[in-house]
């Protein structure tokens, strides 16, 4: 069960955005933004306040890589994979992120809840790739050393 | 208006909304996995695509007919395409086809062969799932869906309810409740309308004909079937029998000789049903009460309006359906050991319907704590009961009926199709029973195709305003419409699935609109050649009200509440 | 305060020009992407906490300095040496700056009007101060990107300064919506995201609904195309002319509710974006009677949230409207049945920044610019095996060769040049055979490449072209909706047969199922990105099957960057037999006798590195 502030929290974004099926995408962001993730009983609470159907608003969620119904991390580290930064050997930094935090292709957050690993196509940087960004602080010309760098340096500031 | 060049013939179009609509009327049946004119165009299987004289392709589902258009339908580089879309597709599916429920009705499977798909050059590798067996009428096999959507559209465009819908995306995507719930966690009505738009065995009947088939098997229970009038439309053609011709003789002698003790008219019962329905109806317009009445035949619509519209539950009528009310009284008759000689009576009850399959589970389906009706098997479930028994159905001598439930009025028969049981109710009000009467009573409004239809009759002075609607989309238009104050109705009829239950849920599927037309026009046709036409007239309803009912009726016929 | 009529906004021109004619200097940080990665952020900081020590001198976060404004610009497009500082009114452009370097700036630039040389861009010996006479610039043609660092990208009045909303006004007072509608037909501008559909045709079918009271106008800025971020400059360099491009745009068609789509992954855009659009309400720029017109417009701003294929038109509208993002069949189209099922304008950032430039110009002088059938500029980015990667903006009809080697530097440490992959992952390759192609929509579309909203990734030697067409496919792949089968099913099995062949597992076959799938997907997907998902693999394989064959029949990648084609070997006569090797290996691949040399057993290595990684005496070598 979530606690009640969650759903007083999802009623001031409603009321933001207007109950209309057309608000289901930003209301989604600003829960997402708000807690990390998307909680399911949230969708379901917002899916009937805007009046649309649940399957529905289950479609929409899981249509966008953005969503997730899984807490992240805080931080959320984003290694580019887009071709800029694949040519220039973005795959290693993150094998190398993954290694070290004991992370896989189907697990992306530390049992601490301190890291989520993703890829993102494209940040926009290319001119620096590789990059990855923290919290969409944009990290330019990583290594896998650099990489591991930053999460020594991240953890430092959790001690 | 135009004409168009299709394989090199010059072909005519009039009013068709597509290219493949065009095609089809030609004679050339291109084949679709997504394509259904009564909901939106998805585009999803290409199947349909079509080659035009400058070697451009589409898709001739979603492409407005043009005068002067030059199309080729199987060119040869059209058909490598479209032959190695099914292999992919084939990739991506259980291909345990030979016990698979679909085999023989399956479209995938017909393409494959159609096209001479022999060998799959890719892996399946998806994901084996779970099947989902919670509902009671339908059972979920996510490995053999090939995210055509039918199923999404019908749930949300026809019936609006939209249990189902898409997750994920690309090679991940599935179709499935949210949060992949089960459909017995969902408001699923088991209308089984998703199962009619499947074109493979994704979605399929719950079956139980093994049940019967170890009940005819124990000499100890005397097994009883009762057979509802749109069955009758939908069997012959499975037989190479006239679309939509009645076949109830040849059923009955049928099932006679699979070894039913017993076999009934459902017709009967839906006499009973409007006895008793216009009885309250009667007296709810005389104290102006709890109006409009809300037919109570249909068991997804009951859960429908239940769950989406509660506070309206009282405007129900508190008559059990027509299978409901054969099978309580079924089940009285051989109350006792005098009467059933130690004999378990076992009440099949052979339906057009899925959500049957739930309504029998109901509380408010059961007496003295029994359940009345054992067990529900769809038409597609009975045809294949007859195929196993290997009995020659297309020439079996036709039989009637057992006795003493064995006659139903022509007004029940017509049950069956949408503003069938208004028209029964409104016979049951006139005061005459000759042809012009009843002819005038047919042209009141409550026949045809359209989905929600309005009409006024005047009984004894009072001015009445009918609604008959089929599709929950349509009834929740209705409903809407009643509950914003903007439509005042006297009886509202609604049958969950669009025309009625000879498109229900269990019928097989696979029905375009020559069929539905055809199952529609069956049944009226065998009203027509019924001499009693009107419920109150079937003499064996006047016997049992005199004798087994006596007492008995509100405990038989009726439920307390929803 | 509402800018009341076209008097009005002159009279506000005057002001701004005023204040900012009153700064002695300016500077300049870029706050592109880019450089913001590589630190302008702390640049600006130091800058503004180094002018706030000047006795007497108030700065501030924007303007409204009396003499000298540290001011965020947007990107100025040399992505590679950023962070980048220009000083106006000097003209000079500072590369590379650091931290440290802010202090000798302000004390020797700032103070003196002296330059820094040593942060000045060099080249080949020469040094350039200003941002103009550097090659990369020099050689562009900016129309679209004309402001793009050259100013405050978050101040309305610099725009309106540098004669911004002088093409609204021409719109909304001197010409009727036909006038404006006839002006960009007759300009022959081409959407810039993809397809090059004649922007006027658009624009007329949308206006000629005239049953249909509500239009809706919208930007695609969901530019997701990895190796692309032309739109994103434009949102964040100069979202004004985006606004007012759109607002023409909305005029001409007679819109009242406009919509942007960003794309997730730019929060700097919809940033500057959102700033801009209330600037624009407060001065009545947007909303009701706009300037005193009569016209209204309103405009929204959607954020993506992580779906390539929004990028497609239908999905797009699809999305704003809150649904899964999946391309709709056509017909109808957009413009007669797009947002909400109603009339729709739909173009990209860059086709309506092109807007306000016309109108104001003439549809006579666009047409100056470009080819004949591509009037105009198009943005690039560039990046890749490159000297100077970044953004640019040439006009239609440049050559690859002008691209790469006059403004890109040519091939990065002087390598040869490959190919070139143009219009993003189902773009196609052009190779040196078409280095002398102008480039517009219709010459790149006869290559069997799309322009796409611009990407351009240089290639060379080292470039392995299955394992770039493995890659493309894998990102159309993960992209796909997963709507039509051809695209869902189709671009997987594709994939699956690319990845077994730079995985040395392909069979000659499989080149003919490749090709196979290839055609029916290019002919038989639902939208235009399903349609487009092949080209690299049928550009690729027409131009480079040689590599092909090579994967399959010789095991060999000659751009050496297969993993699976090297091959472990253990050089006898440097191998002490420590064993060390033998150990460190996964999965027991190296045998060997103590003190003799190991052998490295190639069927069973993973080729994970780990025996070269660890041998001491450099024993173990790979071969190609």
């Amino acid at each position: 069960m979530l606690d009640q502030s969650y759903y007083e929290k999802a009623d001031e974004i409603i009321d933001y955005y207007g109950r209309k099926a057309s608000s289901l995408i930003p209301i989604m962001q600003d829960i997402q933004g708000e807690y990390r993730y998307l909680p399911g009983e949230l969708l379901t609470y917002v899916a009937k306040e805007i009046g649309v159907t649940e399957a529905k608003a289950y479609s929409v969620a899981t249509f966008y890589e953005n969503f997730s119904f899984e807490p992240k991390g805080k931080y959320i580290i984003k290694v580019c994979d887009g071709t800029a930064c694949h040519v220039r050997k973005s795959i290693p930094i993150l094998e190398a992120l993954q290694k070290e935090l004991g992370l896989s292709r189907k697990k992306h957050t530390t049992d601490d809840m301190l890291f989520t690993v993703e890829t993102v196509s494209c940040l926009g940087a290319c001119g620096l790739a590789p990059t990855l960004t923290v919290n969409n602080e944009v990290h330019p010309s990583m290594t896998p050393e650099k990489a591991l760098e930053l999460i020594t340096e991240l953890r430092g500031d959790n001690v | 208006m135009g004409f168009m060049t299709i394989d090199g013939r010059k072909v005519e179009f009039t009013d068709e909304k597509n290219v493949l609509s065009v095609i089809r009327n030609a004679g050339i049946n291109l084949p679709t996995l997504c394509y259904h004119s009564e909901v939106s165009t998805f585009g999803a299987c290409r199947l349909c695509t079509v080659e035009d004289d400058r070697g451009r392709t589409f898709a001739s589902c979603s492409e407005v007919p043009r005068d002067g258009m030059v199309i080729y339908t199987n060119s040869g580089k059209i058909k490598k395409y479209r032959k190695l879309i099914v292999e992919l597709l084939l990739s991506a599916h259980c291909r345990d086809c030979t016990t698979c429920v679909k085999s023989g009705e399956c479209v995938l499977q017909d393409l494959a062969h159609r096209m001479n798909i022999t060998t799959v050059r890719f892996q399946n590798t998806r994901e084996i799932r779970p099947l989902d067996t919670s509902s009671p009428a339908l059972v979920r096999d996510p490995n053999k869906c090939i995210l055509c959507g039918d199923c999404v559209r019908a749930c949300s465009e026809i019936q609006g309810l939209g249990v189902l819908g898409f997750a994920f995306r690309g090679t991940d995507a599935m179709v499935m409740p949210a949060f992949n719930k089960t459909l017995a966690e969902t408001g699923c009505v088991s209308c089984g309308q998703c199962r009619v738009y499947c074109p493979t065995g994704a979605i399929s009947v719950k079956t139980h004909m093994d049940e019967v088939w170890e009940a005819i098997a124990d000499p100890d229970t005397r097994v009883v079937a009762q057979v509802a009038p749109a069955v009758r439309v939908a069997v012959g053609d499975a037989f190479g029998l006239d679309k939509g011709h009645s076949v109830m003789g040849k059923l009955v002698a049928v099932l006679h000789r699979m070894g039913f003790d017993e076999v009934y008219d459902t017709a009967f019962a839906a006499d009973l049903t409007i006895m008793e329905e216009s009885k309250e109806f009667l007296e709810r317009l005389g104290q102006g009460d709890k109006l409009p009445l809300f037919t109570s035949c249909c068991p997804a619509w009951v859960k429908f309006l239940c769950d989406q519209y509660p506070e309206y539950k009282d405007n129900l009528s508190t008559c059990r359906s027509p299978q409901g009310m054969f099978s309580a009284v079924m089940k009285e008759y051989y109350r006792g050991y005098e009467k059933n000689q130690g004999k378990k009576t076992f009440v099949v009850s052979i339906m057009p319907c899925t959500a049957k399959k739930m309504e029998i589970l109901r509380p408010n389906n059961f007496t003295k704590g029994e359940q009345d009706t054992d067990v529900v098997i769809t038409t597609t479930e009975v045809i294949r009961m007859i195929r196993n028994s290997g009995i020659e159905f297309a020439t079996l001598v036709p039989e009637a009926c057992d006795m003493p439930f064995g006659f139903g009025s022509g007004a029940g028969v017509i049950f069956g199709v949408t503003g069938g049981v208004t028209e029964a109710m409104l016979r049951r009000f006139a005061d005459k029973h000759d042809k012009a009467t009843m002819d005038s009573v047919a042209e009141a409004g409550a026949r045809g195709d359209e989905g929600i239809k309005e009409f006024s009759v005047t009984y004894q002075g009072i001015p009445l305003n009918v609604c008959v609607a089929s599709g929950l989309a349509n009834a929740r238009t209705v409903m809407e419409n009643i509950k914003s104050g903007k439509k005042h109705y006297h009886i509202v009829e609604i049958m969950a699935c669009r025309r009625g239950c000879i498109m229900g849920g269990g019928q097989p599927p696979r029905a375009g609109n020559r069929t539905k037309s055809a199952r529609r026009d069956g049944l009226y046709q065998a009203d027509n050649v019924t001499s009693i036409r009107k419920a109150d007239e079937n003499p064996l309803i006047l016997s049992l009200y005199d004798g087994l009912l006596k007492g008995k009726v509100h405990e038989l016929l009726h439920v307390d509440s929803y | 305060m509402i800018i009341e009529n076209r008097d009005a906004l002159l009279k506000e021109r005057e002001l701004a020009q005023k204040e900012i004619d009153s700064f002695d200097c300016r500077i300049l940080v870029c706050a592109g992407t880019g450089c913001v990665a590589s630190g302008s952020e702390k640049i600006y900081e130091k800058m503004k906490e180094l002018c706030q020590d000047l006795p007497g001198v108030s700065v501030e976060f924007q303007k409204d300095v009396p003499h000298i404004g540290t001011v965020k610009t947007g990107c100025q497009g040399i992505c590679e040496l950023g962070p980048l500082v220009r000083i106006e009114p000097l003209h000079y452009q500072y590369v590379k700056v650091s931290e440290e370097d802010c202090l000798e700036i302000f004390q020797r630039t700032v103070l003196n009007k002296e330059p820094v040389e040593h942060l000045f861009y060099k080249k080949g010996g020469q040094s350039y101060a200003s941002p103009d006479e550097i090659p990369f610039i020099a050689k562009q043609t900016r129309i679209v990107l004309e402001n793009c660092g050259k100013f405050d990208a978050e101040s309305l009045d610099e725009y309106i300064a540098s004669g911004g909303y002088d093409a609204l006004t021409k719109a909304l007072f001197d010409m009727t919506p036909e006038d404006v509608l006839e002006e960009v037909d007759k300009s022959k501008l081409r959407g810039r995201g993809g397809g090059g559909f004649p922007a006027g045709r658009k624009w007329k079918q949308v206006a000629a609904h005239k049953e249909e009271p509500v239009h809706y106008i919208v930007c695609n800025g969901d530019e997701g195309d990895p190796g692309a971020f032309m739109d994103g400059s434009v949102m964040e360099g100069d979202p004004y002319r985006l606004i007012e491009g759109m607002t023409i745009g909305a005029y001409a068609t007679a819109c009242h509710d406009g919509y942007i789509y960003v794309r997730a992954e730019y929060p700097l855009s919809v940033a500057r974006l959102r700033k801009a659009i209330r600037q624009a309400e407060e001065k009545g720029l947007l909303g009701e009677n706009i300037l005193g017109s009569g016209f209204s417009f309103r405009l929204h701003i959607n954020r993506g949230a992580g779906a390539f294929v929004c990028g497609e038109g239908s999905a797009l509208t699809a999305s704003i409207e809150g649904d899964r993002g999946m391309p709709r069949v056509k017909p109808p189209r957009t413009v007669d049945h797009g947002l909400w099922a109603k009339p729709t304008v739909l173009n990209n950032v860059e086709t309506f920044a092109n807007v306000p430039g016309i109108i104001l110009k003439g549809a006579d002088w666009f047409r100056t610019i470009g080819t004949e059938g591509s009037p105009g500029t198009k943005t690039f980015s560039i990046t890749g095996a490159i000297e100077n990667t970044g953004l640019i903006e040439v006009p239609m009809g440049t050559t690859l060769r002008e691209i790469i080697y006059d403004i890109g530097g040519g091939i990065k440490g002087g390598g040869d040049f490959k190919a070139i992959q143009i219009g993003g992952p189902s773009g196609g390759c052009l190779t040196s055979e078409h280095l002398d192609v102008g480039l517009d929509f219709d010459n790149v579309k006869k290559y069997n490449a799309i322009m796409g909203s611009g990407g351009l990734v240089v290639m060379d030697e080292n470039t392995c072209m299955v394992e770039v067409a493995r890659f493309f496919m894998s990102f159309t792949q993960r992209e796909s909706c997963g709507k039509c089968v051809p695209c869902r099913e189709g671009t997987k099995r594709m994939l699956e047969i690319l990845e077994r062949i730079v995985n040395g597992e392909g069979k000659l076959e499989d080149l003919d199922t490749l090709e196979e799938l290839a055609a029916m997907v290019k002919n038989m997907a639902l939208c235009g990105l399903g349609k487009s998902a092949p080209l690299p693999v049928i550009s690729t394989l027409k131009t480079f099957r040689k590599e092909y064959e090579e994967h399959i029949l010789e095991h060999k990648c000659a751009a050496k960057s297969c993993t699976a084609m090297r091959k472990y070997i253990i050089n006898p006569e440097f191998c002490k037999g420590c064993g060390k090797c033998a150990k460190n290996c996964p999965v027991g691949a190296i045998s060997g006798v103590r003190k003799q040399a190991y052998h490295i057993n190639p069927d069973v290595c993973i080729k994970c590195d780990a025996c070269r990684e660890n041998c001491a005496f450099d024993a173990v070598y790979v071969e190609y």
